[in-house]
């Protein structure tokens, strides 16, 4: 059973619409007290990072989770904005990120020819092995959306990699927590192995 | 590197895929479900949806259908039609759409694609351009599926969708829409040089030859495909299809 933190952020339906045509169950907890149970969490994220943030604060939302990520230890896997709120801070803000995991959240450069956001289909590669990325279908792809990158402080957490002009951390991995870039829930086959991969941790 | 998006657009017209011409003779395609299946099996980079009829019938979106489109899809997915105010667009949001398309509502409800590009950031918002050359050959921008002559000139009309919050724009060319005659590569190099969101180049694809052309020329971000993908070729029975990859790959380099 995934737990799905409905926090007012983002794609819940399609995330769900995944984990039920892969058979794995889930379920979309709106209220903090509803997460105490939970023994895999997911973390999605559309949206402003302060916004994002605010939201996990004012809901109640953020002792249960580092209770739940810290404490427990149960896995938790941020995607989009959701992984960005694992580092410790964005410059899309000012808010303190959760910061599970040491990493910033920084702006895309500005380069000649490149619109930002990051808005497509990119292929990935892998950097560290990790539970979350075995056996991805060949030439991975993903669909990106995104104007910050993730940049981890130790290479060791950086389990996919993507290139935009510049290379940046398109997944990571620091124990229990793991964070995708990429919208898993709408890249096809790649995106299902991945889930897959995180139901059976 | 990023891909070039290539993305079927499919018309909705009561519960069934149309496919016009010029914006009008819709020839039926079949049934929306069976037709997002083959098309999630060849795993296509997009779906766009628009339903033609909505706005000139004032009416809601489908909302049946789109959800069940939703539970098939696993990519993105853009939907557009009778979408004037934030709570319907809401709607196609939290049945796992992720982005909407609106056109007539530019014109007349501006702050709602503001709102909607505040709430959901502005890759979620897709302003729809469609455009028609006058007796002179001048441009304009028109909307209500092709009826309604809004006088606007497409550059000048698209700075504003970008500066109202657009992240994207669909740019389709009326009078090459069904056509398989080729893109209007230079109407989409005009707008594609005028903004810095990017351009779905849309209406006229009949090969690859035309891809090539509209992303390297018309300096298209995306193509949207309509004809093409619906069937097996120009005055040719109804074929569900996908140019192939590796062509395909070619013919974007």
């Amino acid at each position: 059973m995934i737990t799905i933190v409905n926090y007012g952020m983002g794609n819940l339906g399609s995330v769900f619409n995944m984990f039920k045509r892969i058979g794995v169950e889930a379920r979309i907890v709106d209220r903090p007290e509803d997460l105490q149970a939970a023994k895999k969490i997911l973390l999605p994220g559309v949206g402003a990072f302060d916004n994002a943030m605010k939201r996990i604060n004012q809901s109640g939302f953020l002792d249960v989770l580092n209770q739940k990520a810290l404490g427990e230890k149960v896995p938790v896997l941020g995607i989009c904005l959701g992984m960005q709120l694992l580092t410790r801070g964005s410059e899309e803000g000012n808010l303190p990120g959760l910061g599970w995991i040491a990493a910033d959240t920084i702006r895309f450069p500005n380069q000649n020819g490149l619109k930002v956001p990051h808005m497509g289909w990119n292929l990935v590669h892998p950097a560290t092995p990790s539970p979350l990325t075995v056996s991805l279908p060949d030439e991975p792809r993903f669909y990106f959306v995104h104007s910050y990158r993730v940049h981890v402080d130790d290479e060791r957490n950086s389990i996919l990699k993507c290139t935009y002009g510049v290379d940046f951390d398109a997944a990571v991995q620091h124990e229990n927590i793991y964070g995708a870039q990429f919208h898993p829930e709408k890249s096809h086959k790649f995106g299902m192995r991945l889930l897959e991969n995180f139901a059976r941790i | 590197m990023l891909k070039t998006r290539v993305i079927p657009a499919l018309l909705l017209r009561d519960d069934a895929l149309v496919k016009t011409v010029k914006f009008s003779k819709p020839g039926y395609i079949g049934d929306p479900i069976n037709t997002v299946r083959i098309f999630n099996e060849l795993e296509v980079d997009e779906l766009v949806f628009l339903d033609i009829e909505a706005t000139t019938q004032t009416r809601k979106p489908n909302l049946r259908i789109l959800r069940e489109i939703a539970n098939e899809c696993f990519m993105p997915l853009a939907y557009g039609g009778g979408l004037h105010d934030f709570e319907t667009a809401k709607e196609i949001f939290e049945i796992g759409f992720e982005k909407v398309v609106l056109n007539a509502a530019c014109h007349t409800h501006p702050k709602v694609i503001e709102q909607l590009a505040q709430h959901y950031g502005n890759q979620a918002v897709v302003a729809s351009v469609d455009v028609k050359k006058n007796f002179w050959g001048n441009y304009e921008v028109f909307t209500h599926s092709g009826s309604k002559n809004s006088k606007k000139n497409p550059v000048e009309w698209c700075k504003q969708l970008e500066a109202m919050g657009a992240g994207e724009i669909l740019l389709t060319s009326i009078d090459k829409e069904g056509t398989w005659s080729g893109f209007d590569v230079d109407l989409t190099r005009r707008v594609s040089e005028a903004v810095g969101v990017p351009v779905i180049a849309h209406g006229g694809a009949g090969n690859l030859e035309h891809i090539s052309q509209v992303v390297h020329q018309g300096k298209a971000s995306a193509v949207a495909l309509g004809s093409m993908v619906v069937y097996q070729q120009k005055g040719l029975g109804v074929l569900v299809n996908f140019p192939d990859k590796e062509k395909l790959n070619k013919a974007l380099q």
